[in-house]
């Protein structure tokens, strides 16, 4: 079954506060994971992986640098999903 | 045609270290690369490295050689084979274990260096292990040396700050019983890319003859890359040389990766749920990374301030360029 955008926001929202201490309610579509959570590039790489296993997807390393904002992470979820 | 007759185990004997006297603070870095002793701290670990002077990696070797033969009670002269891991000697040929061999007075050892980057030590514990239980070798002195100088970038934002010099050895010698255990080894060269020294000697010798001008030849690294296949996939190596030594997690007194960035430590020690009882070395912090060397100076600190006992049980897991990577249970001295 498919997962719905929502689902998958709130799912990135966990991710995110577990991996950089980020407030769930500050992960929004309009983000930039780097300029607005202030996730570098090693925190995005935990967070890739934590979403992997969450949502049962691949996230090769040369995908991870075009994931730039919430947005950009949910379609490629929901595309993978 | 006879072979000698095979032990039962090897294990090391003793520890010995060499860390250079002078320690380099990120306030001393920081101009270089645009950034902080607060970013250095947060996104590495590191808060102090050492850097070596004048002293090369056979130097470094020596010394943490002499000291390892003086606390087992070994004369040099008993030694079989001394192996220098290390991935910085300043010279293609020879390496420096035939150097460190002649300082050391171990007249009829063999000699050689094993270059499996940050791998280093655990490769030649290994290849320590099987010299000995096979009977070809009753003591193996094993070094893990480095300098990084000459091969890091000073303004590389991404390299500069990591690295640290120094050298620890290990005597490893016969047991009645298994003391260093099977090694869980490999080798992903299909992500060589991902640290690699650039430009390489052959494109420097050939711009030299020309008379060309290239920058200095200097190790690069994708970070991220490596930070993912370091951090997850060498859970299982760890995993597999505990299941291959037919140990569990709890029996571990420490774990002792290699000291590469501690947020890789972290990852890597949630990903082998240790028991909190288990010892997890975080060297890196007051010496960055040392490459080959910086397992057994993780296991010589952790002795040092008595935080593990002699006798217990690490477990190593050393992963590097190549991409290589080792792992094993041991002993320890």
């Amino acid at each position: 079954m498919a997962v719905s955008e929502q689902e998958i926001l709130d799912g990135l929202g966990d991710i995110v506060n577990e991996v950089a201490g980020v407030s769930k309610e500050d992960v929004q579509l309009d983000k930039s994971f780097t300029e607005d959570l202030d996730i570098d590039s090693l925190s995005m790489v935990e967070v890739v992986v934590a979403a992997e296993e969450k949502f049962g997807v691949k996230i090769p390393d040369d995908d991870v640098k075009n994931l730039r904002t919430v947005q950009d992470a949910v379609n490629y979820i929901k595309q993978a999903s | 045609m006879r072979n000698p007759a095979p032990v039962p185990g090897a294990r090391m004997l003793a520890l010995g270290e060499y860390r250079p006297a002078r320690i380099v603070t990120n306030d001393e870095i920081a101009p270089q690369i645009d950034s902080s002793d607060e970013w250095i701290r947060s996104h590495t670990g590191i808060v102090t490295r050492r850097w070596a002077d004048t002293e090369t990696v056979a130097d470094m070797a020596t010394l943490a050689g002499e000291k390892a033969l003086a606390n087992a009670g070994v004369d040099a002269s008993d030694v079989d084979v001394v192996i220098v891991a290390n991935c910085t000697h300043h010279m293609q040929t020879p390496g420096a274990s035939s150097e460190v061999q002649e300082r050391l007075g171990a007249n009829k050892a063999g000699a050689m260096d094993l270059n499996a980057a940050c791998a280093g030590f655990s490769y030649s514990l290994a290849v320590a292990n099987d010299l000995i239980r096979a009977g070809t070798a009753r003591y193996v002195l094993t070094i893990g040396s480095e300098r990084f100088r000459e091969i890091i970038d000073p303004y590389d934002r991404s390299m500069a700050m990591l690295w640290g010099d120094g050298a620890a050895a290990a005597l490893v010698g016969p047991a009645d019983e298994p003391g260093i255990g099977p090694v869980a080894w490999g080798s992903d060269g299909a992500r060589i890319e991902t640290v690699q020294q650039e430009p390489t000697y052959m494109e420097v010798f050939h711009a030299a003859l020309e008379g060309k001008a290239l920058p200095p030849t200097a190790l690069r690294m994708q970070g991220p890359k490596v930070f993912r296949w370091a951090s997850y996939e060498m859970v299982h190596v760890a995993k597999r040389a505990l299941e291959l030594a037919d140990v569990r997690p709890e029996e571990l007194s420490a774990f002792v990766p290699h000291q590469a960035n501690t947020r890789i430590i972290d990852v890597l020690a949630r990903g082998v749920r240790l028991p909190e009882s288990v010892v997890v070395a975080k060297d890196i912090e007051r010496q960055g990374n040392t490459s080959s060397a910086s397992i057994p100076l993780a296991l010589s600190a952790l002795l040092e301030r008595g935080e593990v006992e002699s006798g217990g049980l690490a477990l190593f897991v050393g992963f590097g360029a190549g991409l290589t990577y080792a792992g094993q249970v041991a002993r320890i001295p």
